[in-house]
């Protein structure tokens, strides 16, 4: 399912943007380690496309995308 | 020798909605108006409905019948504006030289020294796939309208080649309504001819297609010959805007001519103001009727001195309507558009009949109201006789319909 999340980020001054930190809405934050991919790409589990980010997050890889002006995550839970 | 591709995404409005949606993923989907504004009609579907016959155009509940379980979403057109934008981003990756047709279409001129077009057709095709999470079909071959009969080919996602070798085999045997601009009525005439085939279209001499089809018979012969030579257009090139047009289908059958000017007010607003962002004026006022049992007719009339003024576009329109239209029956939909367009600025003939300083005030007037409605949306200010009904004007034809089709040329 597409879950759309709060997000951190840095602007630098070529205007490329990177993601720092996950936000969960209970107040957890998850500080992203390293982002190792960037590129367009569709996600099928989710539903969009976006600028996806292969990020490594407490040594989990995990994709985040931002689309338009928005970042969502695939969860994997239905509902 | 030129490379071109034509690139087609399949189903499109269809596909962008099941990638929207995982659930629907797997059933027959198609995208339709909204029934109860009585725009009920299937605008496209994805492969499992095609496997039902489902066909775009035809209304949701004949769909229905063919297929129980089809799933019908509403349209979200600024999902499709979006994909097509990034299609076009991909394809600029490639070349400069990108020519849309409509939004979910367009040709790619990849001539180079060494170009391979089938490369380059794999490559985009599998960078949509994985990056939009759309599929096209794309053709490749020598021409614009072999590389569109390419596209057609074979889908989806899919890359036809047909090149100066193959297309006696590819194209020729191939009927001849699938060729651009062979519709029903030239097919049938064909067909009377005793031409079924794209290939038996091409053997047929010139003075007779000449004969039975004037100019157009130049151009049978040539697209069914491979001689098109029309070039893709730059990137950066809009077409020259030719004529600018709004209709609608009302909510409610209209009754009489009052209906009829409340529709053609709205219209009329719609298509002026576009006139006006373009810069232009109009020479030709052309409206279209479609009433309650569906058939049409369009008339078209001159205006003396061309205009941007939205209310002697509406008087037009409304004089043509008046003189052609007799109520016997109600009428379904309405249409106003407006062609013979020159640049705001170029001189013209004023004529002394005409009271200029009136003219002057009413251009003020668009002007002003054109900021207004700019600033805050079409509905900030209305005439007050559209008040009277505001379920049958509450619509917004300029924000509502921002994809007008096309013609090749």
């Amino acid at each position: 399912m597409k879950q759309y999340i709060s997000v951190t980020a840095k602007f630098d001054a070529e205007g490329n943007v990177l993601p720092l930190c996950i936000n969960w809405d209970d107040g957890r934050q998850f500080p992203i380690d390293r982002v190792t991919d960037v590129r367009f790409a569709a996600s099928l589990k989710a539903g969009g496309a976006g600028i996806r980010y292969t990020c490594r997050i407490q040594s989990h890889e995990k994709y985040i995308f931002l689309e338009e002006n928005r970042w969502f995550i695939e969860n994997d839970k239905a509902g | 020798m030129r490379t071109i591709l034509h690139s087609d995404c399949n189903g499109f409005y269809a596909s962008v909605e099941c990638l929207y949606d995982p659930k629907i993923r797997n059933q027959p989907v198609a995208v339709g108006g909204d029934a109860e504004k009585r725009h009920g009609i299937i605008l496209a579907k994805n492969e499992i409905a095609k496997a039902y016959h489902i066909k775009t155009g035809e209304a949701i509940w004949q769909a229905r019948q063919k297929c129980p379980e089809l799933v019908v979403v509403p349209p979200h057109f600024d999902r499709y504006m979006r994909f097509s934008r990034l299609c076009r981003r991909i394809y600029a990756d490639y070349t400069d030289r990108i020519e849309n047709f409509g939004l979910d279409e367009a040709w790619l001129d990849v001539s180079g020294n060494d170009a391979d077009g089938e490369a380059i057709a794999q490559e985009i095709r599998k960078r949509i796939k994985d990056e939009l999470g759309i599929t096209v079909s794309i053709g490749v071959s020598f021409n614009k309208i072999f590389a569109k009969l390419g596209s057609d080919y074979k889908k989806p996602d899919a890359v036809t080649v047909i090149s100066r070798e193959n297309y006696r085999e590819k194209v020729w045997c191939l009927p001849v309504e699938d060729l651009l601009y062979v519709g029903r009525s030239t097919k049938k005439k064909l067909n009377q001819l005793g031409v079924f085939t794209i290939g038996e279209l091409a053997a047929l001499p010139l003075s007779l297609l000449r004969g039975n089809f004037g100019k157009w018979g130049d151009v049978l012969h040539t697209f069914s010959n491979g001689y098109d030579a029309s070039p893709v257009m730059y990137a950066d090139e809009s077409s020259a805007v030719k004529s600018i047009g709004n209709s609608t289908t009302a909510i409610r059958d209209l009754e009489n001519d009052e209906d009829v000017k409340m529709i053609f007010m709205v219209l009329c607003d719609s298509v002026c103001r576009r006139l006006r962002e373009q810069g232009a004026k109009a020479g030709l006022v052309s409206i279209s009727v479609r009433d309650r049992e569906l058939s049409s007719f369009t008339r078209q009339h001159k205006l003396n001195v061309p205009t941007d003024i939205t209310e002697e576009i509406l008087d037009a329109a409304m004089e043509l309507f008046r003189e052609s239209y007799h109520w016997s029956k109600g009428i379904r939909s309405l249409g106003v558009s407006v062609g013979e367009l020159t640049p705001s600025g170029s001189p013209c003939q004023l004529n002394l009949m005409n009271d200029e300083r009136k003219r002057e005030r009413m251009e003020r007037l668009d002007r002003s109201l054109d900021s207004l409605k700019r600033r805050f949306g079409t509905f900030c200010v209305r005439p007050a006789t559209l008040m009277k009904d505001t379920a049958l004007s509450g619509f917004s034809p300029k924000e509502e319909h921002i994809i007008h089709p096309v013609g090749y040329f």
